[in-house]
C-alpha cells in the first residue's frame, strides 16, 4: 500500500514542533521518544505500521483546540485516534503526523434518564456508557464486536453499527450532539438533546467522516430503556442458500427481531472449539434474538419458527436462560478471536442487498476456490452487512497478497451486486484504493469539496478514505 | 416559464444551462408545504422524475424517483404490510395546497412525524440519494443498503437542505413491517407540567412507545395526553396494561384501539383554516412545557407537543416571534407557515453560531457554486438598497 511522502521540513524541525506542543497543552502527555510512539505505530489492521512524530493525549476540549492550533500553524498533519481498535486502519499515522488521542478524556458528563440521554468525553469506550446507565435500566444500543474496548470517538468516525442495528440503527442514528473540534483550533457546538438540525445537517455529515473534517471530543449520545427481556433463538440449515432464504422469509412476514446473525460451517466450528456455545454441527446457522416480555417473545418467536418450518431445519434450539443466551451470544462475539486461533486472517466487511445472499455465499466459494485459500462466513443477515474472513497463512511468501486479492474481489462483488465495500468498519486505508470501484470520479468530488470546507488544507487524517490519485492536487496544495 | 426535466440526464442539462447564464431555479416538488423563503427563479418541476425503481419487500428496502407522488410509495408498501417508518407529515391542511406531496420534497424538508421520536427522522431512513449539484453534475451517495459508511455520508447532508445543495432525483430508503395493532393510551385532564412528566415516564417504560403528544384543546372536551403503542396483538395487550400501570399518578386512563388522532397530530389540522404563523420549535423534551408557558405569555394563540414535549407546533399572530421566547433554551424553531413578510421579519430558520453559518455558508458555495438551487430559500440574501 502506498502512502504519500512524508513531508521532511516537518521531520526536521520536530523538536520544535513538540516543544510548541508542550507549551500549548502544558497539561497534555506529550510522547516524543521513538521508543515511546512505537505504541502508536498502528492500530487494529496490523499489517500495516507507522511510527508517527509525537503523540498528543489531552485531558480536555480547550486542549485539544490548543494542540489543533498549533499543528495547523505549524502545517502539522493530525491523525485522530480512539482507542486504536480501526480494523480499516482509520488511525494509521504518516511519519511526519501528530498522532491525536482522545483516550484520556473519558468521563460522563451528564446523565438524563427523562430525557434519554448521556453526554460523554468521546474517550470513553462503548460498553462503559452502557455501564454508566445500566443501574437506572438504560443502554446505549450500537453494540459493535470490540465494544469493550473501542471509543466513542471511533464510533462516530466510523458510524459503527453492531449485531443490534436491525432494529436500534447505528451510531448515527443513535447520536444526537458532538462538541467538535476543527483544524484551525475553532469549537464547534452541533446538535444537543433536542432532535433535527436547524438548517444543513452538519452532525450528518460529521458521523462516518473518519476524523476528515475534526475532533470530535464530547458527544451526546441517546439512551434507551432496556427491553424487559430478550431471548436468541439456534437455527441450523443444510445449507448457506436455505439459511438465506429463511432471513427474507422472516423478515418478510413482519417480525423485526433485533438481530439476525448468519455463521457457515468453518466459522460455526472455530467458535465452538472456542466458546463452546453449544452450537450445532450444521453447515449453515441462524442466531434470531427478539425481545420483549416473555409474552411478547413467545408471540414473535412463534411466528419466526413458523416460517423457519418452511425451511426445514435441521435444528431449532431457544435458549432457556439468561446464561445460555449469553453463551450464544458469547460465540458470535468471539468468531473473530476464534478464527485468529485457528489461522491468520483478512476480515472483511461488505453489505449486500438481502436477496443477493444465496448468490454472493456461492460466488465467494467459487472465488475462494480460485485462489486456493478458505473462508468462513460470518455476518449480520438481517442488513446484508457481511464479514467473510479470509484465512492464510503469514509465514508463507506472497500468501498474504493472494488474501488481499481475494477480498478485493469478493468486496467488487459486494458493490456488483448493488452493496457497498463497506457496512461498518470504515474505509480507512484498507479500502481507499477501492473506492473508484463504487463511485465514479464525480462522487468523490462531492465528498472532497466537503472536506475542503471542513479542512482546507487537508492536514486532518492524511491518505485514508479517498484513493491517492483522487486527493492529491488538493494534498499538495 | 417553467422546466419540468423528463429525467436526471434533462435535469443535469437544465442546471447546467441555469448556471452558465448564472439564473437561478425554483426547485418544484409537489408544492405542498411551502417552507422557507421564496425564491426568484425559473420553476423546475421534478413531476416528470416519477416512479418506484426498485422494491425489495423482503430487504425492507425501496428506490424511487424524487418526483414519484409519496401517495403511489404509501400504496405500494401497504400492499406488502410495509411502510416509511417516520410518518411523514402532510402540509397541505396547514397550506391548503392542492398538489401531491412527493418522495423529493418530503426528503428536502426531512418530513418526519409523531413516530420519528421512535424510528427516526425521514433522513434516518433514507440510504441513498442521486442528486444534480449546482454545476449541472449528477452525484450518488450511499445506495441501496442499509449498513453503508462507505465514503462521507452526503445522504443525511442533502436531506433537510431545501434543496441548496441539489436537485434530488432519486431517492432510497429503509422500511419497516406495519404494525398488526394500534392502539393509544389516553390521560385527560393534565397540565402540560404534568404531561410532560407523564410522557418521560412513559419513554422511559420499557413498552416501546411510538408517540407521544399533549394537545392543550382541540382534541377532546378537554387537554389530552396520548401515548400510541403499536406492534402484535398480544404484545399491545401487555404494553397497555404495563403502561397504564406505571402511570397510575396520572390518574385513570382509557384506551382507543386503531388510528386515533395521530394523522391529525401529524398534519396539524388543529391549526388548518386559522389564520397566523405556524412555527415548529424543537428542544429537550423536559423544556418543551415551560417553553410553552413562555410562548402563551408571549401571546401564542395554541400550543400543541409532540415528541415527548420536546415538539412544540406553535399558532401566533404573525406580528409576534415566537424565537425570541426561546431565550436560555437550546434548540431551533423553524416558522413553517407565514406570509412571505412575516418570513423576512422573523426569519424562517433558526439563526446558527457563526463557525456553523460559515461551515453550512461554505458548502454552498461548494455545491452550488454559482447560486443557482433555490438561492435565498434557507438563508435570504441581503436586501437590495
Amino acid at each position: 500500500m502506498r502512502m504519500p511522502e512524508p513531508d521532511p521540513g516537518v521531520i526536521a524541525r520536530k523538536a520544535a514542533i513538540v516543544a510548541r506542543l508542550r507549551e500549548a497543552a502544558p497539561d497534555a502527555l506529550v510522547i516524543d521518544a521513538p521508543e515511546e510512539v512505537r505504541a502508536y505505530e498502528c492500530d487494529a489492521l496490523t499489517a500495516y505500521r507507522c511510527p508517527p512524530l509525537a503523540v498528543v493525549l489531552p485531558a480536555s476540549t480547550a486542549e485539544v483546540a490548543r494542540v489543533m492550533r498549533a499543528c495547523s500553524e505549524e502545517g502539522v498533519k493530525v491523525v485522530p485516534r480512539g482507542a486504536g481498535t480501526s480494523l480499516a486502519g482509520g488511525s494509521l499515522p504518516t511519519e511526519d503526523c501528530v498522532v491525536l488521542g482522545v483516550s484520556r478524556m473519558n468521563r460522563v458528563l451528564e446523565i438524563d434518564t427523562a430525557n434519554r440521554f448521556i453526554r460523554v468525553e468521546t474517550g470513553r469506550t462503548n460498553l462503559s456508557v452502557t455501564g454508566a446507565v445500566e443501574g437506572l435500566d438504560f443502554f446505549y444500543a450500537p453494540d459493535p464486536s470490540s465494544q469493550l474496548a473501542c471509543a466513542i470517538a471511533g464510533n462516530i468516525g466510523m458510524n459503527s453499527g453492531g449485531a443490534h442495528c436491525l432494529k436500534y440503527g447505528v451510531t448515527t442514528n443513535n447520536l444526537l450532539g458532538v462538541t467538535m473540534v476543527l483544524m484551525d483550533g475553532t469549537v464547534v457546538e452541533i446538535g444537543g438533546a433536542h432532535l433535527d438540525a436547524p438548517g444543513l445537517d452538519l452532525l450528518g455529515v460529521i458521523c462516518g467522516s473518519e476524523g476528515q473534517l475534526g475532533i470530535v471530543t464530547e458527544a451526546t449520545l441517546r439512551i434507551l430503556r432496556k427491553p424487559e427481556g430478550a431471548r436468541p433463538v439456534l437455527m441450523g440449515f443444510g445449507s448457506n442458500e436455505v439459511a438465506g432464504a429463511c432471513v427474507a422469509d422472516i423478515i418478510r412476514a413482519g417480525v423485526l427481531p433485533v438481530a439476525i446473525e448468519f455463521m457457515d460451517r468453518p466459522c460455526i466450528r472455530a467458535c465452538e472449539d472456542f466458546a463452546h456455545a453449544g452450537y450445532p454441527d450444521v453447515e449453515a446457522l441462524l442466531i434470531v434474538e427478539v425481545e420483549g416480555s416473555e409474552a411478547e417473545i413467545a408471540e414473535q418467536l412463534e411466528k419466526i419458527l413458523a416460517v423457519a418450518e418452511r425451511h426445514a431445519p435441521e435444528v431449532v434450539r431457544e435458549s432457556r436462560s439468561a446464561e445460555e443466551s449469553a453463551l450464544i451470544w458469547k460465540g458470535r462475539k468471539s468468531a473473530f478471536g476464534a478464527m485468529g486461533q485457528i489461522a491468520d486472517y483478512i476480515c472483511l466487511d461488505g453489505t449486500i442487498p438481502v436477496g443477493e445472499l444465496p448468490h454472493v455465499l456461492r460466488r465467494i466459494g467459487e472465488l475462494t476456490e480460485s485462489y486456493g485459500l478458505a473462508v468462513a462466513n460470518v455476518f449480520h443477515a438481517g442488513d446484508g452487512n457481511m464479514h467473510p474472513l479470509i484465512l492464510y497463512d503469514a509465514n508463507k511468501p506472497g500468501d498474504l497478497e493472494k488474501a488481499e486479492d481475494l477480498g478485493s474481489d469478493i468486496l467488487r462483488l459486494c458493490v456488483e451486486v448493488g452493496g457497498c465495500l463497506t457496512g461498518e468498519h470504515g474505509v480507512g486505508v484498507e479500502k481507499r484504493d477501492l473506492m473508484d470501484v463504487q463511485f465514479a470520479r464525480e462522487d468523490l468530488e462531492a465528498q472532497l469539496r466537503v472536506k475542503d470546507v471542513f479542512d482546507p488544507r487537508w492536514l486532518l487524517n492524511p491518505a485514508k478514505v479517498f484513493p491517492l490519485p483522487a486527493s492529491e492536487g488538493r494534498r499538495a496544495a | 416559464m417553467s422546466m419540468t426535466p423528463r429525467d436526471e440526464a434533462d435535469v443535469a442539462e437544465a442546471v447546467r444551462a441555469a448556471a452558465a447564464r448564472g439564473e437561478p431555479l425554483e426547485i418544484r416538488g409537489g408544492g405542498t408545504r411551502g417552507i422557507g423563503h421564496a425564491v426568484r427563479g425559473t420553476p423546475l418541476a421534478l413531476s416528470g422524475l416519477s416512479g418506484i425503481t426498485l422494491y425489495e419487500p423482503g430487504a425492507l428496502t425501496l428506490v424511487a424517483r424524487a418526483g414519484t407522488p409519496l401517495a403511489e410509495v404509501e400504496a405500494a408498501l401497504a400492499a406488502e404490510g410495509q411502510r416509511l417508518p417516520f410518518e411523514p407529515w402532510d402540509g397541505r391542511a396547514l397550506t391548503g395546497a392542492n398538489g401531491a406531496p412527493t418522495l423529493g420534497g418530503m426528503v428536502a424538508v426531512n418530513a418526519s412525524g409523531p413516530r420519528r421520536i421512535q424510528a427516526g427522522a425521514c433522513r434516518d431512513s433514507l440510504i441513498g440519494v442521486r442528486f444534480v449539484d449546482g454545476t449541472g453534475t449528477i452525484v450518488k451517495n450511499g445506495g441501496r443498503v442499509m449498513k453503508n459508511v462507505t465514503g462521507l455520508d452526503l445522504v443525511k447532508l442533502v436531506a433537510g437542505a431545501h434543496g441548496t445543495l441539489g436537485v434530488l432525483t432519486e431517492v432510497a430508503f429503509k422500511l419497516l413491517p406495519v404494525s398488526h395493532r394500534v392502539a393509544t393510551v389516553v390521560l385527560d385532564g393534565l397540565a402540560p407540567e404534568a404531561a410532560g412528566r407523564a410522557m418521560a415516564v412513559a419513554m422511559g417504560a420499557p413498552y416501546d412507545v411510538t408517540g407521544a403528544a399533549h394537545a392543550p384543546a382541540g382534541l377532546g372536551p378537554g387537554p389530552v395526553t396520548l401515548l400510541r403503542l403499536e406492534g402484535f396483538e398480544g404484545a399491545v395487550s401487555h404494553r397497555i396494561a404495563g403502561l397504564t400501570r406505571a402511570l397510575a399518578e396520572f390518574g385513570p386512563a382509557r384506551v382507543v384501539e386503531g388510528p386515533g388522532d395521530w394523522a391529525a397530530l401529524r398534519d396539524m389540522t388543529l391549526f388548518a383554516g386559522r389564520p397566523g404563523a405556524v412555527w415548529r420549535i424543537s428542544v429537550k423534551p423536559s423544556d418543551g412545557p415551560a417553553l410553552g408557558a413562555r410562548l402563551g405569555a408571549a401571546g401564542a394563540e395554541a400550543v400543541v407537543y409532540d415528541w415527548a414535549g420536546g415538539l412544540l407546533t406553535v399558532l401566533a399572530d404573525e406580528g409576534l416571534d415566537m424565537r425570541a421566547a426561546m431565550a436560555g433554551i437550546s434548540g431551533h424553531a423553524t416558522l413553517i407557515r407565514a406570509s412571505e413578510e412575516a418570513k423576512a421579519r422573523h426569519g424562517v430558520f433558526h439563526p446558527e453560531p457563526a463557525p456553523i453559518a460559515a461551515l453550512s455558508a461554505g458548502l454552498r458555495a461548494k455545491f452550488d457554486p454559482k447560486g443557482v438551487l433555490n438561492p435565498g430559500r434557507m438563508v435570504p440574501a441581503p436586501a437590495l438598497v
